[in-house]
């Protein structure tokens, strides 16, 4: 048994400081980050201002800004841009429309609302790769479960190149959306009951209820699900890719890793990824600070 | 919600209940497909109309598992009755399992993914919690200088795209022989966890109550004691929480292992589309294989269904 008296002296003499211990706890972590994300982007700066390529043996030559003079005059790659641009406006305003509605549906007494929220909630937590793969079955023209509920005939979903974007981002609605649903969900439960009751006091139609009541107290969360979702369908990469070939649905990601793993022009796509890691940081610096907003309230 | 309804009101709930349910039954449908088409035999996977009720069978995991060839003619009686009753399924779709000279079955592709999927992501998991619960901790107790800075610069390290970070690490992994190993992998999956494990972490470290670790100082606990013996296990529901969410996105990862294996460390999300291919694919084998896939992430759903939305906003909102 330790006996009061020495505790103090105990503390002090045998155990770290307090400083040791935050810098012990921190620093690893700090670290390892710098050495595994951060070295490596230092590492690729570098290679951006040269022709290297990975698949010779050529040593790299400094070539100043032409790769990144060349990129941004390169058409092919704002129109890479472009279709990444409509993907991210498809897919998030679906998933805000599915989600957001189906949130409405669920804020109220319904049976087995738990169980129901959680099942709604499996999609996201799947693999876009592998789950988003199977998608190809349930689009395929002829035996696609798709065309035959909706009796469209041989309709192309990913045959077609015009359509093919928009059946990748409906794929992306069905994992998203409940995600989008969750924390709108969270927002709904979270606005005051004694407002809606005073405004069915005040004989408020739904309307005026939705628009001024919900729809401004729910916004700052709504908010979070939108940017975070802009930053991940801006940043898409494994449902486009092994849903579709079609250079329609080409998004930024897909041309940087045919760049860099198909074409082997190194120094070229390090120039790409720096300039979509600047578009990701300013996204991500929004969201953070909504995160901030929201967590201060 | 006054006790008394409105007819109206009863209407509008009852139509609201009708809509739950067919917007449950529409997202549930694809999941449902891959189960029931992992049951199939392979010529009712393409059907027109598309078939429901069928027998189920287990062909379609005998071939997940092992090598099969197609059969030029049909088995002779002796052939059928020494297979072992799940082989026999294989014989009736008319192909035969591959075995080598000394009768030995010959495995497919697909078990060695499914088991380095469990090395790595538990691998890594194990690692970016760790790390991620002792960082928590330091930021959530103690004073430390640009803090807001500090997370911020965690937090941006989870946001980058695969792609971009992996073009400078495949360099670094070919120069010093990290490619296509499990380490390699892991070490990616930790740092990508890493800064998701230390948000979320420092929600829950923050909930602990303060005074707990100071009645302990106190009472003669070291710092050190009072982190292991009373902040470790009040934060028990935290840390299980938050490894299930870095195992479940480790476990899902796709470009970082496209990308940076191909045979020895290579994970099941690129293995599986690769089995497509061209050609006409064999659908019931894809379906079993993702099924056992997302059985793992599935169950882990159902016990996280508390802390999903706080994990989902990185621990900023809170129930």
């Amino acid at each position: 048994m330790i006996t009061p008296l020495n505790t103090s002296s105990r503390a002090a003499s045998r155990g770290l400081s307090d400083i040791s211990i935050r810098n012990l706890f921190i620093i690893p972590t700090i670290v390892f980050l710098i050495v595994f994300n951060i070295f490596p982007l230092i590492y690729s700066l570098g290679y951006s201002f040269t022709d290297f390529r990975a698949s010779t043996n050529a040593p790299a030559n400094f070539v100043g800004l032409k790769n990144y003079r060349e990129l941004l005059n390169d058409p092919y790659i704002w129109n890479n841009f472009a279709v990444t641009a409509k993907y991210v406006i498809v897919s998030v305003l679906g998933q805000v429309i599915v989600g957001f509605g189906t949130a409405m549906l669920l804020n109220r007494d319904i049976p087995l609302k738990g169980l129901i929220t959680t099942l709604l909630l499996l999609p996201m937590m799947l693999s876009m790769a592998v789950v988003g793969l199977f998608w190809k079955l349930l689009y395929d023209p002829s035996w696609g479960v798709i065309n035959w509920v909706l009796d469209l005939g041989k309709f192309q979903w990913l045959g077609d190149p015009k359509m093919a974007l928009y059946a990748v981002a409906f794929t992306d609605i069905w994992m998203w959306s409940p995600f989008v649903m969750l924390l709108s969900l969270a927002g709904l439960s979270a606005v005051p009951k004694h407002l809606y009751e005073a405004a069915a006091i005040d004989r408020a139609g739904p309307f005026y209820t939705f628009f001024r009541i919900t729809l401004p107290l729910v916004a700052p969360i709504l908010m979070i699900a939108v940017i975070f979702r802009t930053m991940e369908a801006f940043k898409t990469f494994d449902l486009a890719y092994v849903l579709s070939t079609q250079p329609s649905t080409e998004v930024i990601s897909i041309r940087l890793y045919k760049m860099a793993f198909q074409e082997w022009q190194t120094g070229r796509s390090c120039a790409l990824a720096y300039i979509v890691l600047i578009m990701v940081l300013a996204i991500t610096n929004i969201y953070v600070k909504y995160l901030n907003k929201v967590k201060e309230r | 919600m006054a006790a008394v309804q409105t007819s109206g009101e009863r209407a509008l709930n009852k139509i609201a209940i009708v809509a739950v349910l067919v917007v449950t039954i529409i997202f549930l449908a694809p999941i449902y497909w891959i189960v029931s088409t992992s049951f199939k035999p392979r010529n009712l996977a393409t059907t027109v109309p598309p078939t429901v009720v069928f027998e189920p069978t287990i062909s379609p995991f005998v071939k997940l598992f092992t090598k099969r060839s197609q059969l030029r003619s049909p088995p002779t009686a002796e052939e059928y009755a020494a297979a072992p009753w799940w082989e026999r399924v294989v014989f009736d779709g008319g192909e035969k399992i591959v075995r080598d000279g000394q009768g030995q079955v010959q495995w497919s592709g697909y078990p060695s993914r499914f088991l380095n999927s469990l090395i790595i992501a538990i691998t890594s998991t194990v690692l970016a919690v760790g790390m991620g619960t002792f960082t928590a901790y330091g930021f959530s107790r103690f004073k430390v200088k640009g803090e807001a800075d500090l997370l911020f610069f965690i937090l941006s390290t989870r946001m980058l795209p695969a792609v971009v970070v992996a073009i400078p690490m495949f360099l670094m992994y070919r120069a010093v022989g990290l490619n296509d190993t499990h380490l390699g992998l892991i070490i990616l999956y930790t740092a990508f966890n890493l800064s998701f494990s230390v948000w979320l972490m420092k929600g829950f470290m923050d909930e602990i109550p303060k005074e707990y670790e100071e009645a302990a100082l106190v009472d003669g606990y070291t710092r050190m004691e009072a982190f292991f013996k009373i902040v470790l296990p009040e934060a028990a529901t935290g840390i299980a929480a938050t490894a299930v969410f870095c195992f479940i996105t480790a476990w899902n990862e796709y470009a970082f292992a496209l990308i940076m294996t191909n045979r020895r460390a290579q994970t099941a999300p690129p293995f599986i589309p690769s089995q497509v291919g061209s050609g006409l694919p064999d659908w019931t084998v894809i379906a079993s294989g993702t099924f056992l896939f997302l059985l793992p992430v599935a169950i882990f759903t159902f016990l996280l269904r508390n802390h999903l939305l706080r994990g989902m906003s990185f621990g900023a909102i809170r129930k």
